[in-house]
């Protein structure tokens, strides 16, 4: 039995992101929430399933929300975990936990000062704890280790790699809720200070306060909704855990490669259907890695393929239009969803991809996720 | 060296389970676990084998000798004590056994440090209760 076209979003909602005090996860989940209601003019009683990420917990949150879902879920915040959670929500209203589900995300990491590095690093569940004494630390700096090991077995440049950045930053120019509000070019990627070096600072995501809700119900329901449903056409997930305290060999590759077959066997496309990409960019290289793993191009190529504008609006590839995790805000997968959906709307002003109809979002890491998003509900 | 009240990076923080390698280290040699029942070698310590699930383990002295995975160098620190070494390189080394260590390069400028090369083991007393383990290029 196929999930193709199974469900649709109805509803979206997200905040500029930026530095907001005085708002706590649940605070900022709920503006969202609202948001994502108001946009679909669904009342809280026509919603039955709550998912929420980051914020901590799915009692309280209901509780603040005033609701009684009859499925209730908390998931935890790590990016990958965007994906999982709506292909959670699909199952789940597929299996009839819940016919409405809202998937809500909050994020007040930079008004609560989170770092990604240093004794607070509990990537891999505290995996890496045993190598602080050396000091190795940060998932930033883990990717540059891949990084790294990418050019040497392959060739890739620095340089490539600020193609990536250079593609998303123009993007948010085009995003007035984009936190980065100024061009970049090659050089400045190449001249921006070394964090973990083979890694710049453009290399990097932007830590901030923000939200964002999603609320999907069946295809059958969606068309009593204002807005046209966007359909979750196809979805895979697969992960590659064992071992995952320290670098994949193969940057992902076949998690990736076996998460492909299930969303594109699902939704009945090719990569030559797809009008655009929402690649999960917490670093440039993970772009790199997910462009290969995905198959648009031969392991040990990306760098040469994301050159000469390939990501860039009016490219043959237009990727992460409202900027990405790089230069809009790391919410974590949550934002590119949603922008996956404004965008098969047509509501993206000056960002939109032309005629979009099917949009696919991708996040490698030891848990891979990938969701294509479409107009058509055949 | 130091004492522990003065030395100001991250100490590992030592166990029952872990402290065979850290003595192993003391006495100038590397040790990892291996599995009693599949022989599987791993490191950082653990209570099972994630092999088999066999509970039954056994430290074991490994060569030493390996070889630099990938590296990256920091330009930030994310820990107060390592704000003096800045820029300071890490390696993941994998030795020939077969476990990846996370650890430094001793002697080494860090425009030197190639994938591929050849490191063994050294062993760099940081206080009077924790000896680290670090490489050295193997020529």
């Amino acid at each position: 039995m196929s999930l193709r076209n199974r469900v649709a979003v109805i509803g979206v909602g997200t905040t500029a992101a930026g530095t907001m005090p005085g708002n706590d996860a649940y605070d900022l989940g709920l503006i969202a929430f609202q948001r994502a209601m108001a946009d679909c003019g669904i009342k809280r009683t026509q919603i039955d399933g709550l998912i929420v990420n980051r914020i901590p917990d799915y009692q309280r949150f209901a509780e603040i929300a005033g609701m009684d879902p009859r499925f209730a879920l908390v998931t935890p915040g790590q990016g990958r975990m965007s994906g999982n959670s709506i292909e959670i929500a699909c199952a789940a209203i597929e299996a009839g936990l819940a016919h409405t589900i809202a998937l809500v995300y909050g994020n007040n990491g930079k008004s609560a000062g989170d770092q990604y590095g240093g004794e607070g690093d509990r990537y891999g569940g505290g995996g890496v704890g045993p190598w602080f004494p050396y000091g190795m630390t940060s998932p930033g700096a883990a990717h540059a280790v891949m990084f790294q090991r990418h050019m040497h077995l392959y060739g890739t440049t620095s340089r490539q790699l600020a193609a990536v950045s250079v593609a998303f930053r123009k993007h948010a120019l085009l995003n007035p809720d984009a936190v980065m509000k100024k061009p970049i070019t090659i050089e400045d990627h190449q001249n921006s200070r070394f964090i973990a070096e083979p890694l710049h600072l453009f290399d990097y995501c932007l830590i901030n306060d923000g939200s964002v809700a999603l609320i999907v119900t069946s295809a059958e329901r969606a068309k009593d909704f204002p807005k046209p449903p966007v359909y979750v056409r196809g979805f895979g997930v697969s992960t590659k855990l064992k071992g995952s305290s320290l670098p994949p060999d193969d940057f992902w590759h076949a998690p990736m490669q076996q998460v492909a077959k299930q969303t594109y066997d699902m939704a009945g496309v090719t990569h030559d259907d797809l009008d655009g990409l929402m690649i999960y960019d917490n670093f440039s290289p993970t772009v790199l890695f997910t462009l290969e793993g995905f198959g648009f191009c031969k392991q040990g190529e990306s760098g040469d393929f994301v050159q000469n504008g390939r990501l860039e609006l009016g490219g043959e590839l237009p990727s992460n239009t409202d900027g990405g995790h790089l230069s809009n805000s790391y919410m974590q997968g949550w934002a590119l969803n949603a922008e996956a959906v404004r965008q098969l709307r047509g509501e993206c002003g000056a960002r939109q991809i032309k005629d979009a109809k099917l949009i696919q979002y991708m996040c490698a890491a030891p848990l891979v996720t990938s969701i294509i998003y479409g107009t058509d509900p055949t | 060296m130091s004492t522990s009240a003065t030395y100001t990076k991250p100490l590992p923080r030592i166990d029952e389970r872990n402290k065979p390698h850290w003595d192993g280290n003391a006495a100038g040699e590397v040790r990892v676990q291996a599995c009693d029942d599949c022989s599987m070698l791993r490191f950082p310590a653990s209570r099972w084998c994630p092999h088999c699930l066999s509970e039954k383990t056994s430290w074991t002295k490994v060569s030493g000798k390996g070889q630099v995975w990938s590296w990256c160098v920091f330009h930030r620190a994310y820990f107060k004590g390592f704000e003096p070494d800045l820029p300071y390189p890490v390696v993941l080394v994998e030795l020939d056994e077969g476990p990846r260590i996370y650890s430094n390069l001793v002697g080494m400028p860090r425009d030197k440090i190639r994938i591929g090369m050849r490191v063994r083991a050294v062993f760099e007393k940081a206080t009077d209760e924790v000896t680290l383990l670090k490489f050295e290029e193997d020529k």
